[in-house]
């Protein structure tokens, strides 16, 4: 079950983006498979509200009891929000990654990006291998 | 490693996959890292009871009327004269006092021993014993790969182990077994040994058994400990367990170019004892002062310390940490390090990719062992 309403890297990231003030505004997290992948999530480092990045940057890191995987942003854009319960509770990224257990928000410089990204279906195909 | 085919299973390989257990190549083995989860599992075992299979382990039988001295040679502790159905931990060592392996020895019987060693180091160790085993008086055997071994650890582990059919014959022995102690029975499939020995820090057993018995002694603990919410524990969770403890994992604390004493297993050297491989230099070294320490870091800033980052003071680099993680049970980023003595007291920190994040120094273990006396007692939590 992958859902439709937004867009996937193949190193298991989403963007979900929706239109706040008449800017287009990406909710960044990562998937249920990386989650499950990562085991329990002990750790979140987050980037600092404001910083700018490129598509594909590394703006954090997230590490479980064994294992440590950056995080890259799937668009490029300004940094406006960073979940700071994620922060204080990490294991929101086991419960709910698609939801609850976001990591940030950017404001898009490049919408055009998110065509390049991997849709609902060719996500769950990648995952099918 | 890239062939998994080529991967060792042991009798409860088909049972872990069945059960959801994430499998990993570990030492040449398919294991599982974890079934429901790395830190339910660690609080389990913390606080309940949980059962692992660690059949990966080197099990080396040597027998013969000069097994006694020849063993008492090759190792750093002291395994003459102890009495039957003891238990002893020691360091294997090269002559220049590089630790090859650490390892348990058990006195079987009078000319009977068991040498039981890290998986990843089996063969590196069956070839050294071979290489040195006298023309006579000893025979050496490899019970590898036909011994399973069960771990059943936690401050219930003592009523589940009781439970058990084979053992319901043997329960004043069981109960009255101390801790490093073994007692050997005549069960399915051969011999069983059945020891107050672990890596968690808890009070718990180990059954060595024939890999025929294996499935159903597996099925019989997680039955029989329903009520105790007995759980099968995973590598994961071995790792995080006997790391908060500070018990010394080969790859990690230990390597070849490690000392025991470095490694602060110094207790396990006994250099007043004759003649052993690594002897001389092993006293040179303490004699000379001990060149590094391993030392126990808490971290202050936000973020895990991994195996491999510099250890800074000052900013300059005084060694490395062997084993980091986040402490399930402390709730707090840890590290195990190997730093140039004498350890500086202040403006400690650890190089996290590239960030230098401050620790201090905290006293050994971070978390006291609760393998003697009450298997619940209060613990101090702070560190």
């Amino acid at each position: 079950m992958v859902p439709d309403d937004r867009k996937y890297t193949d190193e298991h990231e989403w963007v979900r983006v929706d239109e706040e003030d008449g800017e287009q505004i990406g909710t960044v997290g990562v998937t249920d498979f990386a989650a499950s992948e990562l085991g329990d999530v002990v750790f979140v480092e987050l980037p600092e509200v404001g910083s700018e990045f490129s598509q594909k940057d590394p703006v954090g890191t997230i590490e479980s009891v064994k294992a440590v995987a950056d995080l890259f942003l799937p668009v490029s854009g300004e940094v406006v929000e960073v979940n700071q319960a994620v922060v204080d509770r990490p294991e929101l990224v086991n419960t709910d990654p698609m939801d609850e257990g976001w990591l940030v928000k950017v404001k898009l410089a490049e919408p055009e990006e998110l065509d390049v990204l991997l849709d609902a279906a060719a996500y769950a195909q990648l995952l099918e291998g | 490693m890239s062939d998994p085919s080529a991967l060792k299973t042991t009798p409860l390989t088909a049972w872990h996959r069945a059960h959801g257990a994430k499998m990993v190549p570990f030492a040449g083995y398919e294991m599982p890292v974890q079934y429901q989860g790395v830190l339910a599992e660690h609080e389990a075992v913390r606080n309940g009871v949980g059962i692992f299979d660690i059949t990966h382990m080197g099990e080396i039988e040597v027998s013969g009327p000069g097994a006694e001295a020849w063993l008492d040679r090759m190792v750093t502790n002291r395994v003459a004269g102890i009495p039957v159905g003891k238990v002893v931990y020691t360091a294997m060592c090269r002559p220049d006092g590089g630790v090859l392996d650490d390892m348990l020895i058990y006195r079987l019987q009078d000319r009977q021993w068991l040498v039981v060693c890290n998986a990843s180091n089996h063969d590196k160790i069956v070839a050294w014993m071979t290489d040195h085993l006298p023309a006579i008086g000893v025979t050496m055997g490899d019970l590898t790969d036909r011994t399973a071994l069960i771990a059943v650890q936690g401050p219930r582990s003592g009523e589940l182990m009781k439970r058990l059919d084979e053992l319901a014959g043997h329960v004043s022995a069981l109960e009255a077994l101390d801790f490093y102690t073994a007692l050997t029975l005549d069960g399915p499939g051969g011999r069983w040994i059945v020891s107050r020995t672990g890596y968690t820090g808890e009070h718990g057993y180990e059954i060595y058994l024939p890999f025929a018995a294996a499935l159903p002694v597996w099925e019989e603990l997680l039955a029989k400990g329903q009520d105790l919410a007995v759980v099968p524990v995973g590598l994961g969770a071995r790792d995080t367990l006997r790391f908060e403890v500070c018990y010394c994992l080969y790859g990690h604390e230990l390597e070849e170019d490690i000392t025991p004493l470095e490694a602060g297993i110094g207790w396990a050297v006994k250099l007043k004892k004759d003649d052993f491989i690594g002897k001389e230099a092993l006293a040179a070294q303490k004699k000379q002062g001990i060149p590094r320490k391993l030392v126990c870091l808490a971290l202050d800033d936000r973020g895990i310390a991994r195996q491999g980052c510099d250890v800074l003071h000052d900013g300059e680099p005084i060694g490395a940490v062997t084993s980091g993680t986040f402490s399930p049970t402390l709730k707090k980023a840890l590290a195990m390090a190997l730093v140039t003595a004498p350890v500086p007291e202040a403006d400690l920190a650890v190089d996290v990719r590239g960030k230098a994040l401050a620790c201090h120094t905290v006293p050994f273990p971070f978390l006291p062992a609760r393998t003697k006396g009450d298997p619940a007692a209060e613990r101090n939590l702070s560190v």
